[in-house]
């Protein structure tokens, strides 16, 4: 095991409650059962024989340590996009400290988050490692009853070169969740693949749904209960949902980073929190997130609807993972200039632009 | 092509649709081929104009689900449900034997303790009573009583299992096969080779299958088959933890070749504990797994294993990681002598090492009772007479009560009327059938079988060379009251010197060439040992020589160990040991041939043993023709045998 930075905060804590009715997962069965016209894919699917799709996806899949404690587990899964060492995982307190991969070989890397997507909860990680085995996303929407399989480290069974788990399933339905915010607590609104095995345990987060063809037809989403019924969903975020975001990031479009590039202004002519009108809560963490406390009426942080207890995620590109760097990064933008945010309220991602 | 007739509805399009699709993209047997045509692997469902839907299968997806209904009705037959008398609870289990042994979980089989109630699915229920346990391996040996033509499972090869191999697990999840028809849940193997590490004190489950066929509480104790119905492990954990106890898609099961390592020592009822290097190793980070701690008591050491050597191989098995060590020696047993390959600044050496027992024995009964759960209040028994020194029947408080007075130190044997279940079911009658096999003694599950199975080895050396009545020498038909051993022989080598030994009761010589050894206390015998003197051969003989002539009674302690492998090779070797004094005999027996094949004298535990091994003419009515004595992994005299006279004390030849 990786020694792992503790978690002190969690945004969850930060959510508030949405009553909603109450919808069950078997209730999605009852809309969406049916027959799709075209129930078998291409004639390359009979090919692939079971053990080798096996091996194929395991060999793409990674195991991601990072922060945890507290009940949180310090590790998740991943799989290879690229093979010049591009991972493809969930955006989550794992990643709260520069995360260690792990692959299926047993070689082991310092990754550095090269790009992330709060919205899609997704984070791209770079290894520095070539001619790697990885798997593609298939760009179109799956279907109804598409047998897959499913691939990560769930419960951190395997250790060092041992290769990750295999389930198999289908999926089952295919649908939103935003229907029932608040019931599932995720800023995800799209699509979301039903999964009939139980697949979204701890550490399973990040891994692979692949499909007979080879291809990844999804990421394993995090752990998601149903707020009212007690039933943990089984899901995960479509390829083609993620096809976009991680393209942009392996293609250099989209990339975040922690260490800015801009030179430091001197204090008097850049920002800061207090002079945008955003205090922040009290900092006495080594690494303390950037949560709103209190906004300034009629600051700038104010007239662009920044509220107490959102927590600020990017600055521009730059990745906010603690007050330290939000403070670091707006002293690298003139006080003239308007400050671009993304920020995390609730279970939703905003986006907000400070006019000074 | 077949077809289906099923009632419309909503739900059974898909379900069938989703059947055919994961058979014809999964197909399960591998030498089923695929064909390009994708129209060829299709599934017709029509909805006739009254509303039945008919559904029309591939050939190829009828032979998959052929296959798969096939491989159940092999499987189901086997499977036991277990419950324990007086509404315990309990579990599954599987057949392994036409005679009724069946592996479970120790988990299961304790709180029920020396007696449970198993169903099968032809409706039946059988009494069943405890054969063995293995506290830390998480299985136990029962018994099913009343036929010899029990349906059982045969075992696979559970090295071959492989990820993504389709497989079934048929057992009693929740206690639902009240009616004795099992369930059977269906998925593939998520991992293999899996290590799982200790929860609590004891249980450890190393080198495991997991899988993501459905497990939930109450299959405990059940079969895991492959896809054409052998057994391939025993489920007994799954990965419960916020979601509570059921089904998270992660089981896990004993692999059946750890099992089959440990069924020798099963059938001798003990208690069997786990084996260690008495080596710790850790998995370098450049790959490898060093050694970072050893034992200087340890065979390891004997054997040349040093802090910083990489262990590369044991038992055959090739280890690249702590992981992988422990993989393999959790699942060997005590006291194995395993081949084993470590690299000593780059040079590769081989060697056998003996496996140490994991815990003492007291230790392991006690640390058996702490790991179980506190038995259910109920009522005291009525007292009786005996109650005293029989304790409720639950193995485990059994034992952990018999371990407070010392002086029980010699497993002098319990009342044979044993007591049913644990606190829970304490006043359970055990019925007579049970309780005629059941023998409750320290340190051993069921002492019943142990008993039986010395009885038959003895039987078994009587009847072979040296038979007293066989020495026509002798004059007598029977055996002199006190014979004595002459053996004449050459050792094998170019000196071929001439070599007499004598045994009796209490006079021992060995001549080779001019020189001449002699003993007259069996203190001798054991320095002999101690010094790896080549007149170790003489101890060897002579617990053989007071076995044959004294039986079992003739050693303080005597008992069946189980099979273990002769210097690191298959086939495993019946084994029973007699202690006497400081001396420990072991004699090691072909199962089949029933041929004495060696014998080892254990001075000190932490000294090799002498170990005489023993080489027969087809004909095992005559002399052996070679006698070889051998300590650790040298060879320290080899003889062969021209005379081995018999005679009557004082007798002159």
């Amino acid at each position: 095991m990786i020694s792992s930075g503790m978690r002190l905060f969690s945004s969850a804590h930060r959510y508030g409650s949405v009553r909603t009715c109450v919808v069950s997962i078997s209730f999605l069965f009852v809309v969406l059962v049916g027959i799709p016209s075209s129930l078998f894919p291409s004639a390359a699917a009979y090919e692939t024989n079971l053990g080798v799709l096996v091996r194929q996806a395991q060999r793409a899949a990674v195991k991601v340590y990072g922060a945890g404690g507290g009940g949180l587990v310090a590790y998740q899964s991943g799989f290879l996009v690229s093979p010049s060492g591009h991972v493809a995982t969930a955006w989550s307190y794992v990643l709260d400290v520069e995360p260690v991969v792990v692959l299926d070989d047993g070689r082991r890397f310092n990754a550095t988050i090269v790009g992330f997507e709060p919205k899609l909860e997704l984070a791209v990680l770079k290894i520095e490692a070539d001619e790697l085995p990885y798997l593609e996303l298939a760009a179109e929407i799956s279907e109804l009853a598409e047998p897959i399989l499913a691939v990560s480290n769930l419960f951190g069974i395997a250790s060092g070169d041992e290769p990750a788990s295999v389930m198999q399933g289908t999926v089952s339905s295919i649908t939103r969740l935003d229907a029932r915010r608040g019931i599932f607590k995720t800023p995800y609104t799209g699509t979301v693949l039903i999964l009939d095995l139980v697949a979204n345990n701890p550490g399973a987060a990040g891994g692979a749904v692949v499909a007979s063809d080879g291809r990844a037809i999804g990421m394993l989403g995090k752990e998601l209960r149903d707020a009212s019924a007690g039933v943990w969903l089984n899901y995960a975020l479509p390829s083609s949902a993620l096809r976009e975001a991680i393209g942009n990031i392996v293609a250099g479009r989209a990339v975040v980073t922690t260490e800015p590039e801009t030179p430091m202004l001197p204090r008097d002519q850049s920002h800061h929190p207090d002079t945008l009108g955003m205090s922040l809560i009290p900092n006495v963490l080594e690494n303390t997130p950037a949560f709103v406390d209190r906004v300034i009426p009629a600051s700038a942080a104010a007239r662009a609807d920044v509220r107490a207890d959102d927590l600020v995620l990017l600055v521009g590109n730059v990745r906010i993972d603690s007050q330290r760097t939000l403070i670091d990064s707006l002293r690298r933008i003139d006080r003239r200039d308007s400050v671009v945010m993304t920020l995390q309220r609730g279970v939703q991602i905003v986006s907000v632009t400070l006019m000074p | 092509m077949m077809s289906i007739d099923i009632k419309p509805t909503f739900f059974q399009p898909l379900l069938i649709a989703r059947a055919a699709f994961l058979l014809a993209t999964f197909l399960p047997a591998a030498n089923i081929t695929l064909a390009d045509d994708p129209a060829a692997a299709s599934t017709l469902v029509t909805t006739r104009a009254d509303g039945e839907v008919t559904a029309e299968l591939d050939p190829r997806l009828e032979e998959a689900e052929r296959r798969r209904i096939a491989a159940v009705e092999r499987a189901l037959p086997a499977t036991v449900s277990i419950f324990v008398p007086g509404g315990g609870g309990g579990g599954s289990g599987v057949l392994i034997s036409p005679d009724g042994y069946a592996l479970t979980n120790f988990h299961v089989s304790s709180p029920a303790g020396n007696y449970m109630r198993c169903g099968l699915s032809d409706g039946r229920i059988y009494d069943a009573v405890i054969i063995g346990i293995d506290p830390v391996g998480d299985l136990a040996l029962i018994r099913l009583l009343g036929r010899n033509d029990f349906p059982y499972a045969e075992m696979a090869d559970s090295r071959k299992a492989q990820v993504g191999h389709w497989c079934l697990v048929i057992g009693n999840p929740f206690l639902l096969a009240t009616n004795l028809q099992p369930t059977v849940t269906w998925g593939i193997l998520s991992g293999v080779g899996r290590y799982q590490y200790p929860s609590g004190t004891l249980l450890e489950y190393a080198d495991c299958l997991q899988t993501d066929a459905s497990i939930n509480p109450g299959n405990s104790g059940g079969p895991l088959f492959d896809d054409s119905g052998r057994l391939l492990g025993i489920v007994g954990r799954a990965s419960f933890e916020k979601r509570g106890r059921v089904n998270v898609g992660v089981g896990y099961a004993i692999s059946i070749n750890q099992a089959k390592n440990f069924l020798g020592d099963f059938h001798s009822g003990r208690i069997l504990d786990h084996a260690t290097l008495g080596a710790t190793v850790a998995t370098d980070p450049d790959g490898g797994a060093r050694v970072s701690n050893i034992l200087d008591s340890s065979d390891a050491y004997r054997r040349g294993l040093r802090y910083g050597h990489t262990v590369v191989e044991i038992d055959g098995r090739s280890v690249n990681t702590a992981n992988e060590v422990q993989n393999v020696l959790a699942t060997l047993p005590p006291q194995w002598r395993v081949p084993l390959v470590y690299m000593d600044r780059g040079q590769r050496k081989s060697t056998l090492v003996r496996l140490a027992n994991l815990h003492g024995s007291d230790e392991l009964l006690a640390k058996m009772a702490a790991a179980l759960p506190p038995p259910p209040p109920a009522p005291e028994p009525p007292k009786e007479p005996d109650s005293q020194d029989n304790h409720s029947g639950q193995q485990d408080n059994d034992n952990g009560d018999e371990a407070k007075p010392d002086g029980d130190k010699k497993l002098l044997p319990k009342p044979r009327q044993p007591r049913g279940g644990d606190g829970g079911v304490k006043n359970v009658e055990i019925p007579p059938a049970v309780a005629a096999v059941f023998e409750a003694r320290r340190g051993f599950a069921n002492y019943f079988p142990n008993r039986i199975k010395q009885q038959e080895m003895l039987v078994n050396l009587r009847g072979q060379f040296p038979t007293w009545h066989a020495d026509a020498t002798a004059g007598a038909a029977q055996q002199p009251a006190s014979p004595v051993w002459k053996i004449e022989g050459k050792t094998v080598n170019d000196q071929s010197l001439a070599v007499r030994l004598v045994i009796s009761d209490d006079a021992f010589e060995m001549t080779m060439g001019d020189k001449t050894i002699t003993a007259t206390s069996r203190s001798e015998l054991y320095d002999a040992i101690s010094s790896t003197n080549v007149s170790g051969i003489l101890a060897c003989l002579d617990a053989w020589r007071s076995l044959l002539l004294r039986g079992t009674d003739g050693f303080g302690e005597c008992f069946y160990r189980g099979q273990v492998p002769l210097l690191g090779q298959r086939p495993l070797l019946d084994c029973l040991i007699g202690v006497s004094g400081e001396l420990e005999a072991t004699w090691l027996v072909h199962p089949e041939s029933t041929a004495l094949e060696a014998i080892e004298m254990t001075a000190d535990r932490d000294d090799d043993p002498a170990e005489l091994h023993i080489t027969w003419s087809d004909d095992r009515s005559q002399h052996p023709t070679h006698l070889e004595l051998r300590y650790g992994t040298s060879s320290v005299l080899k003889l062969t045998i021209d005379a081995w006279e018999i005679t009557a004390k004082g007798e002159a030849k």
